[in-house]
């Protein structure tokens, strides 16, 4: 009778040092990526095809006249940095909700097509129709709340069923990339640039007024997930379960999808659909972080991470400047392979 | 591979309809294509009458008319020729996998051999069109083997579902290494659209005449392996019963697959769709026999594809949309029809 009496409190002791263990691992590796997207912020501003030191960068930023310097940073790349921290935090925040909801890394955004249709919509508002920003992101929304709600009711038989909901995603996404194919090849001519934008994601160019609606978004979205991160674990344990523990399963997905779509689509209107941006993100702060706790802010650091490097790399890395989404396309698509590969292996559907 | 089943025992009558109804079908189906190549030469951007297209059609360009229709001969031969070849192609995929959503697009197949081409051309300075049909098949050959064993693992084998999730991922990830390869080289960016969506707008006779032996030989073994798809489609352990070498069947239909792809993908770049409409459009009209179901799944495919080429150069005139995009419009809805049709214990 001793024995197990003996066993018990250093069971909940080995228990407890292990949570305290893995929680500080999580505040740790938070606080690291933290610190690599502000890093990586800052070598973006002070490096490019001349250097500017750290004062100079941060007497801009604080509104001062430096010649050259106001310009080149001001105007180009401070406009540009923030988007990718921007665009890449809400692809990333977005892209591991989905994830997290439909319980399958596969159901990322720009996968099931919901990214597809808010570009569609800005190639449309912006090519054909000339729009002005508002309006463009305001289409964007509409259209990719519609693509998620589409998907969902075309996937849904007696429940939906992970593998399905991919496929219909997958046809959805095919659809809508021919429409943004379609728009642009109707435009006056065919303008690389623009193309490249829509169809794979570009930071070229950007300017402020394409900055400040996606900013905008993202902090006044960000803590309406954040409120609902709790709820959202939960949820992963199956929609019964979680309303045993008290979560209100119908109201907490229907906020979660709105404002994972409005930070994808604000995001896209923006930048384009940066590829597998949302999809890797939350995979990645997974490893990283370990299971146990919400994994929205991570994924958004590592999106912001990726982004910004993904656009650094694409412009001074190579001979040619290549477009954001040319280089997370390429990160992404072997690991998107990888994954089926392992789900496949471990039997069942993905 | 596993057997997949049949889902249910179909229709006595759908299985052999009457010789009467299916020679009926075959002319309705000759005479709808006749009449979309008509169609294909006397309509597009420029306004032209009857008597330019006759005789433009006896060889005359003397005038912008007769020069521009002398400009959509060969374009309507490549949309035939093309369209022929993706639709059988994707019936015998769909036979040598017992998979209703197999397709040339879908499983990677075409993209696989854009991605070849491209960087053939973009690493290896590929530029000889000859060159390009043999990269471009290697390409297919080699993304189909892969996609294959992707879509085969873990438990049940080769699923419907399995295999188009493999081949759609496969696929998009493809697609974007087409999109890094192709795009900072200004050489290839040109013809981006080409490689990324697919189009018969660049045809000449030249490049027909190069890919129509390739062409010729994928079709000759892919009719030829229509008595073994039928076997095959009793199922792997039946046919075997019945003295069928199921794994060369397989082998020798999936090669006459793997050739038309890389060979039509060569000239007139990854187009998908075609292959997973047309075989299911055909099944109803002539049943599921392979010897009927083959032709008649080439002459629907030159049709449709010939007819998505006419619409795209009708509704947007005077811009041009690529047939790739038009066929992706058409064919993806019937994609999601059918992934919505599978069964649930199928996924």
């Amino acid at each position: 009778m001793s024995a197990p009496a003996a066993a018990r409190p250093s069971a909940a002791r080995v228990v407890a040092r292990g949570r305290r263990r893995s929680a500080t691992r999580r505040r740790v590796i938070i606080a690291t990526l933290a610190v690599l997207v502000v890093a990586g912020f800052a070598v973006t501003l002070m490096f490019g095809q001349t250097f500017y030191p750290p004062d100079d960068v941060v007497r801009v930023i604080l509104g001062e006249q430096v010649p050259g310097a106001s310009f080149t940073v001001g105007r180009l790349r401070l406009p540009r940095a923030v988007l990718a921290v921007v665009a890449g935090f809400s692809f990333g925040m977005a892209g591991v909700t989905f994830q997290t909801m439909l319980r399958n890394p596969l159901a990322s955004p720009d996968i099931i097509g919901i990214s597809w249709g808010a570009s569609a919509a800005a190639a449309i508002a912006i090519v054909s129709l000339s729009l002005d920003r508002t309006q463009v992101s305001a289409l964007a929304i509409v259209s990719a709340l519609a693509v998620a709600l589409l998907i969902y009711v075309l996937a849904f038989r007696d429940g939906v069923v992970g593998t399905r909901l991919i496929l219909i995603g997958i046809g959805i996404s095919a659809i809508l990339e021919s429409v943004t194919s379609y728009v642009l090849s109707r435009a006056a001519e065919w303008d690389l640039q623009e193309a490249t934008r829509w169809l794979t994601g570009s930071l070229n160019g950007v300017t402020w007024d394409q900055t400040l609606p996606a900013l905008a978004a993202l902090v006044v979205l960000t803590p309406v997930l954040l409120h609902q991160a709790r709820d959202l674990s939960a949820m992963q344990l199956g929609d019964d379960t979680a309303s045993a523990l008290g979560v209100r399963v119908e109201r907490t997905r229907v906020t979660v999808i709105v404002a994972a779509v409005g930070l994808i689509a604000f995001a896209t209107a923006a930048a384009g659909p940066i590829a597998f941006v949302a999809f890797l993100s939350g995979p990645i702060a997974a490893r990283l972080v370990g299971v146990g706790g919400s994994l929205l802010v991570p994924a958004g650091l590592v999106g912001a991470l990726l982004v910004l490097v993904a656009d650094f790399a694409g412009q001074f890395a190579f001979d040619t400047r290549y477009p954001v989404g040319v280089v997370t396309g390429v990160l992404g698509a072997p690991y998107l392979v990888y994954l089926i590969v392992r789900t496949h292996r471990a039997g069942g559907s993905p | 591979m596993t057997s997949v089943g049949i889902d249910r025992a179909p229709d006595a009558a759908l299985v052999r309809r009457p010789a009467r109804v299916r020679f009926l079908w075959l002319l309705v189906t000759a005479g709808v294509l006749a009449a979309l190549m008509v169609a294909s030469v006397a309509l597009g951007s420029r306004d032209v009458t009857w008597s330019d297209v006759w005789a433009a059609l006896g060889g005359a360009d003397d005038t912008l008319e007769q020069a521009a229709v002398a400009k959509r001969m060969p374009r309507t031969l490549l949309a035939v020729v093309i369209g022929a070849a993706l639709g059988l192609a994707g019936c015998v995929m769909q036979g040598v996998t017992r998979n209703p959503l197999a397709d040339p697009g879908i499983l990677g197949v075409n993209m696989g051999a854009s991605l070849a081409v491209v960087t053939a051309v973009a690493f290896f300075g590929l530029t000889s069109p000859t060159g390009y049909i043999w990269v471009a098949m290697a390409g297919a050959a080699v993304s189909a083997v892969f996609v294959y064993a992707v879509g085969s693992l873990g438990r049940g084998g080769a699923t419907p579902l399995k295999l188009a999730l493999a081949g759609t991922a496969t696929s998009v990830a493809f697609a974007s290494l087409v999109s890094a390869v192709a795009l900072p080289r200004n050489d290839i960016a040109g013809s981006f659209k080409l490689w990324q969506i697919g189009g018969v707008g660049g045809a000449s006779y030249e490049r027909i005449g190069q890919v129509l032996p390739f062409l010729a030989v994928g079709l000759a073994v892919c009719l030829l392996s229509a008595r073994g798809l039928n076997s095959l489609a009793l199922g792997d352990e039946l046919a075997a019963g019945l003295g069928e070498r199921v794994a060369v069947i397989r082998a020798m239909a999936a090669l006459g697959a793997v050739v038309l792809c890389g060979a039509s993908t060569a000239v007139a770049g990854p187009i998908g769709f075609v292959g997973l409409v047309v075989p299911h459009a055909c099944r109803l009209l002539v049943g599921v026999d392979h010897r009927w179901l083959l032709p008649f799944s080439a002459l629907t495919g030159a049709a449709l594809l010939t007819a998505a080429d006419v619409a795209g150069r009708v509704v947007t005139r005077p811009a041009d949309v690529e047939v790739g995009i038009v066929t992706a419009l058409i064919g993806a809805p019937f994609f999601i029809h059918i992934v919505r049709r599978q069964k649930v214990r199928d996924l």
